[in-house]
């Protein structure tokens, strides 16, 4: 577009944010930030103004914080037309439009895709639809389950031991409730950290009560007459009593609405270039649709131009204002995003977080701290550099380990440091599961594919 | 070191009441090794924060190649008690540290501070109500030095009628820090110290005691009660964990209040501002850490293995010096870092230091400072300074006034 062109766009576009959450909101807020003075909607399905997600896990199930009051702080004035409880179903890219639920169109000149994940549904109806039966993705999801925590089941029963089921069964031990939970894979948070550090997180679990079974699955929830959930039936044949059940198992990306749209949608999320710009399906990136946020994947130049899609809060944000400021910027003014991937949880009184792409990893070895005492730095390494690092209880540390991904530093790691002990010198496996196989709750997917031609993925030869 | 030498000018007297010069030219030069066995002087924002953060940085003096000549070396201050957290590495000065949190801030103890509040309104109120009808005070002797104190006393549980003798014993071993009041071998004065740490040491640890018998709710009971995992400190432990805080919390608070109450004397504008507008306190202290902060530099940090900071190579073993305040006003980091201005939106300053080490007392440090200066800009009729600038200690790294006289032309209720 013309330089007058983009001028044009900034004083008098149409700009269309489809998701009113953390990545909608504050894109909106860098629009207006950068001078985007024309006409701004944001269509959100939930009724709510936007909200933060993180608490809804951990302070809202302990009574510390209200469901309903942990709306996101605004940086600035918006003047947006909100189009909330209405979902988006359709688009059309040769007309620039937006269908809606009930019926209306809106018309864009550029389009922000931020529609996010929702929970995965437990996948026989009947039984989902018990009395009893939990997701947690929503405050509404948030609000019942701790309806029903305060009110001291007997039993809570968590399907899958990614870091959202770990958060709830934490919440649970704290509030004193007896917690089952159930993991297909060999420990918690494999699919994020990997079996070493997921065995540590095992441990952890059990230290507090939680009654843990690994590689074991769901079979069927029972009801009774009344249609409320009495007992879990798991493949090892054994049954547990629980009055409450939370499915955690991973989430699917909302692209369901974008079916046929000629963009590049699908399971996995929305492809789009470093600079936001979506693809459509035949690879070939669009002008005028960008996307954000949870239903992004993107490819990161630090980890071999891998697609990433990247369920974080601080990746929602910084993509967010990324895809608003190229959205009405000209091309040569345009940003990568280039997000050093990062995540955190609290469970169980510890804090994890960890910095990089550990499921990249196929290496594994603790610089700092020791896993027995749960306050450790662990460093994953990937064809001989350090790829990620994930910290218990030592988060004051990451900067450091955030440097020497971004430099590409030489794995395993050789230097001495504080604290490290004599028997972690050498790597070990960090202990993926298969990625073919289902993971629930990996919060990075690496998909290795551009949508147009893996041939043209470009990996500068590493001196 | 030859006449001119970079390191010299920063410990140099000279440079006490204005050291910002220096520390642009030392920013030229980000890595500065001037001779051999000397200092690896940082001064660039970037690389003490990559450096404060560095798992292979030591705060153990063992780790050091060679004692050597440190012209910051402090003295001996510890007086038999083990080192504290502060010159300590993981994992012990994470076991300490945690346990000393326990009784100071969230998770266990998350209003600790906050419920101060209201006290150190009171303990502010009554120092500026002791000017009387004075028309000029000293505000380092009359406000900014007793102040800290009477915090400290109250937050470890010292009991109010022991507050004087406790003072007393503090002020010959806080002089005993300045490097100008200990020069020429005052043995009077060394004396003076030796018993005076003597008699603290003795003091807390009789009340150490009686908090471990009939605990209260104050800092010490839970230092020696503490249940938690680490389990509680031992007696040496939790008094050199006291001796750490008093000396190490008091000095930095008292040059924060004074350094704060001269710059804002030397900007009249914001001072009026302040009065009328006290909602402003938190960013102002904020942009005070970051344009005078009350530590100058971490002089006593090593490395473990061979480092490399922007090409140079640092010897494993090396003494390494952060230099807070010229990182804190690297144009690099900071638009126009020499100017003083609270309105900064992006203040992310090193005044509290970075990384495990961060000022442990930094949430009341921050309390303390915005009372005062509220309190002292509200009431204060028409202030000015009497002397620009005014004497200063001799220390460069916990640098500020010795004396701070103002004039003024009376108080308002």
């Amino acid at each position: 577009m013309p330089v007058d062109g983009v001028e044009r766009l900034r004083r008098e576009g149409r700009i269309v944010i489809v998701g009113a959450s953390l990545a909608g909101l504050r894109a909106a807020e860098t629009l207006r930030a950068e001078g985007f003075t024309g006409e701004l909607t944001l269509i959100g399905d939930e009724p709510y103004e936007p909200y933060d997600r993180p608490p809804l896990s951990k302070a809202v199930l302990l009574g510390k914080a209200g469901p309903h009051r942990t709306e996101l702080p605004r940086r600035r004035e918006l003047d947006a037309t909100w189009r909330l409880g209405v979902a988006a179903t359709g688009l059309d890219l040769r007309a620039k439009r937006v269908r809606l639920a009930d019926g209306d169109e809106v018309q864009y000149d550029r389009l922000l895709i931020a529609t996010g994940v929702r929970a995965r549904p437990w996948p026989k109806e009947p039984e989902a639809r018990l009395d009893g039966v939990f997701l947690l993705r929503t405050r509404d999801d948030a609000a019942g389950l701790y309806g029903r925590l305060k009110a001291g089941p007997r039993r809570v029963f968590v399907i899958g031991a990614g870091f959202a089921g770990c958060e709830v069964a934490s919440a649970c031990r704290e509030r004193g409730v007896p917690v089952t939970v159930a993991e297909r894979a060999g420990a918690p948070l494999v699919g994020a950290l990997g079996g070493v550090i997921g065995s540590v997180a095992a441990d952890l679990m059990r230290e507090h009560g939680v009654d843990l079974r690994t590689r074991v699955t769901v079979t069927a929830l029972e009801g009774d007459p009344a249609g409320r959930v009495r007992a879990v039936h798991l493949s090892d044949e054994s049954v547990v009593e629980a009055d409450v059940v939370v499915v955690s198992l991973g989430s699917q990306r909302n692209t369901d609405w974008l079916a046929g749209s000629g963009l590049g949608a699908g399971p996995r999320g929305i492809a789009c270039d470093a600079g936001c710009r979506a693809f459509d399906f035949r690879g070939i990136v669009t002008d005028d649709v960008f996307v954000a946020g949870d239903v992004a994947r993107s490819p990161h130049a630090l980890f071999e131009y891998q697609f990433l899609s990247l369920e974080h809060w601080g990746n929602a944000v910084a993509q967010a204002e990324t895809a608003a400021h190229n959205m009405i910027c000209g091309a040569t003014d345009r940003r990568p995003h280039l997000w050093m991937p990062a995540f955190w949880s609290s469970q169980f009184g510890v804090n994890i977080k960890s910095v990089g792409v550990p499921p990249m990893g196929e290496e594994l070895m603790i610089t700092q701290g020791s896993t027995a005492e749960r306050r450790f730095v662990g460093v994953y390494g990937h064809k001989g550099r350090v790829v990620a690092a994930v910290s218990f209880d030592n988060t004051r540390w990451l900067e450091f380990y955030q440097r020497q991904i971004e430099r590409g530093a030489p794995f395993p790691v050789e230097h001495p440091t504080l604290d490290r002990r004599p028997g972690d010198r050498r790597p070990v496996p960090a202990d993926f599961p298969d990625p073919s196989l289902p993971t629930h709750a990996a919060m990075v997917t690496l998909s290795g594919y551009s949508p147009a031609d893996t041939r043209l993925v470009f990996h500068p030869a590493r001196h | 070191m030859t006449q001119d030498s970079l390191v010299r000018r920063i410990t140099d007297y000279a440079s006490r009441a204005d050291p910002y010069p220096v520390y642009r030219e030392l920013r030229r030069t980000p890595v500065l090794h001037e001779e051999e066995g000397g200092p690896y002087v940082i001064s660039s924002y970037w690389d003490i924060e990559a450096l404060l953060h560095d798992p292979r940085i030591s705060s153990d003096a063992a780790n050091l190649a060679a004692a050597g000549d440190d012209p910051l070396a402090g003295p001996e201050e510890t007086g038999g008690l083990p080192p504290s957290f502060l010159r300590l590495d993981p994992p012990e000065h994470d076991r300490l540290r945690r346990i000393a949190n326990s009784g100071f801030g969230p998770p266990h103890r998350p209003h600790r501070i906050d419920d101060m509040r209201g006290e150190l309104r009171e303990i502010v109120t009554a120092l500026i109500d002791g000017f009387g009808d004075a028309r000029r005070i000293d505000l380092v002797d009359q406000f900014a030095y007793p102040f800290p104190v009477t915090v400290i006393c109250r937050l470890l549980g010292v009991p109010r009628e022991d507050e004087p003798r406790f003072r007393a014993w503090v002020d010959p071993l806080v002089a005993n820090l300045d490097p100008g009041l200990r020069q020429g071998g005052d043995e009077e004065f060394e004396r003076t110290a030796r018993e005076a740490r003597m008699q603290l040491g003795m003091y807390l640890a009789g009340l150490v005691e009686e908090r471990a018998k009939e605990p209260r709710d104050d800092l010490l009971s839970d230092l020696v009660n503490s249940r938690g995992p680490d389990g509680a400190m031992t007696m040496m432990e939790v008094l050199s964990t006291a001796v750490l805080l008093l000396i190490a919390g008091h000095e930095t608070t008292v040059n924060l209040i004074t350094n704060g109450m001269l710059t804002l004397l030397r900007h009249p504008e914001i001072l009026e501002r302040l009065r009328h507008e006290p909602e402003l306190a938190p960013r102002l202290v904020e942009e005070l850490l970051r344009y005078e902060p009350p530590v100058q530099l971490v002089p006593q940090r090593t490395c473990i293995a061979d480092i490399e900071v922007r090409g140079v190579t640092i010897p494993k073993g090396s003494r390494i010096w952060l230099v807070l305040a010229a990182g804190n006003r690297d144009p690099e980091r900071f638009a126009d870092p020499d100017r003083f201005d609270p309105d900064r939106e992006d203040v992310q300053h090193l005044g509290f230091g970075s990384g495990i080490h961060i000022c442990f007392g930094a949430p009341l440090a921050r309390l303390e400072t915005q009372i005062a200066l509220t309190e002292l800009a509200r009431r204060l009729e028409n202030p000015r300074l009497v002397q620009d600038p005014p004497p200063y200690r001799e220390n460069a790294v916990l640098r500020g006034p010795r004396h701070l006289e103002i004039d003024f032309d009376g108080l308002r209720p």
